[in-house]
């Protein structure tokens, strides 16, 4: 089976992602990945934990070892470490000790790949600020890092990778090990941002149901395997079940995604009477 | 001021040697210190003064100047570790007891064939606790020239390191070099403690180098500031140490002077108790929040 771009639109996209394979240790982690993502629009990629969605980031940053494939920007072949791509990592903690404070870690956004110490230009300290502003992390920006909740912090390091005015924004798991009500202000506040600086964003989540509301399209991550397009195009019975290995269902209550998967036999079952149980 | 300054103090060149020499060395180790402790690398640091001790020792053994040995031993200590693995956080570890467990081994077998071929009784205690009032005036360049190639070496790599050691993928996807960077910072470090192996003794540079950066992060907001302060309080540190060493001298009727190196070690620990303290006193502080109108 390979991959499927569902989308009908041919037009140049931001970034492209073409017969992108993966392997560590003789593990085939990602098969022929295809997607392509356009200018200021939000794509949630959507798959289990252990699905490959961080190794694609690492595959598009370009530090990933032993990919093959292509990936372009702009329809150009990336070099390593583009500026025009921001990046929040996942599960990022800070050291409550580290002398860091939300500006400083904002401004290293911009100057930390530079060698030497040069004085920060006054320019540089109104685009941090602005920054701040821009995520609502100007109430504590003179605290260090490491003392900051998880929802505050992942405000700072949006900053930190929005300073550099990335065209693509790549973030892993912004979500995990939020509270609900942090959840929905992070998605808010990017799709904000995504609005007003025209930055197309790349967020992985191992839940669909928060982001429906905001995603343009969804890049699903299953098996090594990726579907891709719209989420109506993308979440149906017939394309998660080709991308699973087997059959799913998908129900759609009170507004929210179920992916509903029969279960393997187990034992001498018979194929035709699996029971039923919820993978998401 | 008799009391404090005893008699002699004012005009006594190795004093005076080691004032200036102890002071470079202390500012050399917190600034390198800093990014030891918050790069969670203090281990590797301590390691590299027990192979700077094997190089220290090495060179007794060959009659080659004592500052060489310990500079050389730490540099090539810095190589086998990243080679082994210092880079990967899981390996660092394991490259760095691999490496300690040879240095120690030959510094044991450096030291115990320098007793036998050498009336030098005093090695061992030399190699390992230090001679801040042995220092030659002569060492002097040579402490600061190298002292000033890893100021400057620390200056041009610290945005990348520090964003390196905030976090290697922020770091990893803003294309800075991992590895060189942690190898270039490897090798600053093996410097600075071979330099302060010398004066306060292998086993006690670690204090330098690990206390001073230790208690200004306990206190300090901003990493500069951290490197300020700290540089201070290694130098308060070696400068008082080197007082009541010599002051010392008169306490007792015996007229035996007391290691330079438990003075300087004493200041240290206080000065990380009083950072402690002053810690906890900020903490209990409630930061007051202006919350902006329509905060939920």
């Amino acid at each position: 089976m390979s991959a499927r771009d569902l989308s009908h639109d041919s037009s140049q996209g931001l970034l492209e992602v073409r017969h992108v394979n993966v392997s560590v240790e003789g593990r085939d982690i990602l098969r022929d990945v295809n997607f392509s993502i356009k200018h200021g629009e939000f794509t949630g990629l959507i798959g289990s934990n252990g699905a490959g969605k961080t190794t694609l980031f690492r595959v598009i940053l370009g530090i990933q070892e032993h990919a093959s494939g292509e990936v372009l920007l702009h329809g150009e072949p990336l070099t390593r470490a583009n500026r025009s791509i921001g990046y929040v990592p996942q599960k990022v903690l800070f050291d409550p000790d580290l002398p860091i404070r939300a500006r400083d870690l904002v401004a290293l956004g911009s100057d930390g790949h530079r060698y030497g110490l040069r004085r920060r230009p006054r320019a540089l300290h109104e685009a941090v600020d602005e920054m701040l502003d821009a995520v609502d992390a100007g109430a504590f920006a003179d605290r260090r890092v490491g003392g900051l909740s998880g929802g505050e912090q992942q405000r700072v390091l949006i900053a930190h990778s929005l300073i550099s005015r990335p065209e693509l924004l790549l973030l892993d798991e912004p979500l995990a090990n939020l509270d609900p009500g942090s959840v929905q202000e992070i998605i808010a506040l990017l799709h904000r941002v995504s609005q007003r600086q025209r930055v197309a964003i790349l967020l992985s989540a191992h839940e669909m149901n928060p982001l429906l509301p905001v995603m343009d399209r969804i890049v699903y991550v299953a098996n090594g395997h990726v579907a891709s397009g719209t989420t109506d195009e993308v979440v149906r019975p017939s394309v998660l079940s080709e991308l699973y290995g087997h059959h799913v269902d998908v129900l759609r209550v009170h507004g929210r995604v179920l992916v509903v998967a029969t279960a393997l036999p187990v034992g001498p079952a018979p194929n035709d009477q699996h029971p039923e149980f919820v993978v998401e | 001021m008799t009391w404090l300054f005893e008699p002699g103090w004012w005009a006594n060149g190795t004093v005076r040697t080691a004032l200036v020499v102890g002071g470079i060395v202390a500012v050399t180790s917190a600034v390198v210190g800093i990014f030891t402790v918050m790069r969670g690398q203090s281990f590797a640091g301590h390691a590299l003064t027990d192979v700077a001790t094997a190089g220290g020792a090495g060179a007794f053994l060959a009659g080659v100047g004592p500052l060489l040995g310990f500079v050389g031993g730490g540099v090539l200590g810095a190589g086998a570790m990243d080679a082994i693995g210092v880079q990967r956080v899981k390996g660092r570890d394991i490259a760095t007891g691999v490496v300690l467990g040879a240095a120690m081994g030959l510094a044991a077998l450096f030291l115990f064939l320098s007793a036998r071929t050498s009336s030098a009784t005093g090695a061992t205690q030399l190699v390992l606790f230090g001679s801040i009032f042995t220092v030659s005036p002569s060492t002097l360049p040579e402490v600061s020239w190298l002292s000033g190639a890893v100021l400057v070496t620390m200056a041009l790599v610290a945005r990348p390191l520090l964003l390196s050691s905030l976090s290697v993928e922020l770091a990893a996807a803003r294309g800075i070099r991992l590895r060189a960077v942690g190898l270039i910072f490897m090798v600053a470090l093996a410097v600075a403690v071979g330099m302060s192996a010398i004066v306060i003794g292998a086993i006690l540079s670690t204090a330098l180098l690990i206390g001073p950066p230790a208690s200004a992060l306990r206190v300090a907001r901003r990493v500069g500031s951290a490197v300020a302060l700290a540089a201070g309080l290694g130098v308060l540190a070696t400068w008082v140490g080197v007082l009541l060493a010599y002051d010392s001298y008169y306490w007792s009727a015996s007229h035996r002077s007391l290691p330079v190196s438990f003075f300087v070690v004493v200041v240290i620990v206080a000065e990380y108790a009083l950072a402690s303290v002053l810690r906890r006193r900020t903490r209990r502080v409630p930061t007051a929040v202006v919350e902006p109108e329509g905060w939920t």
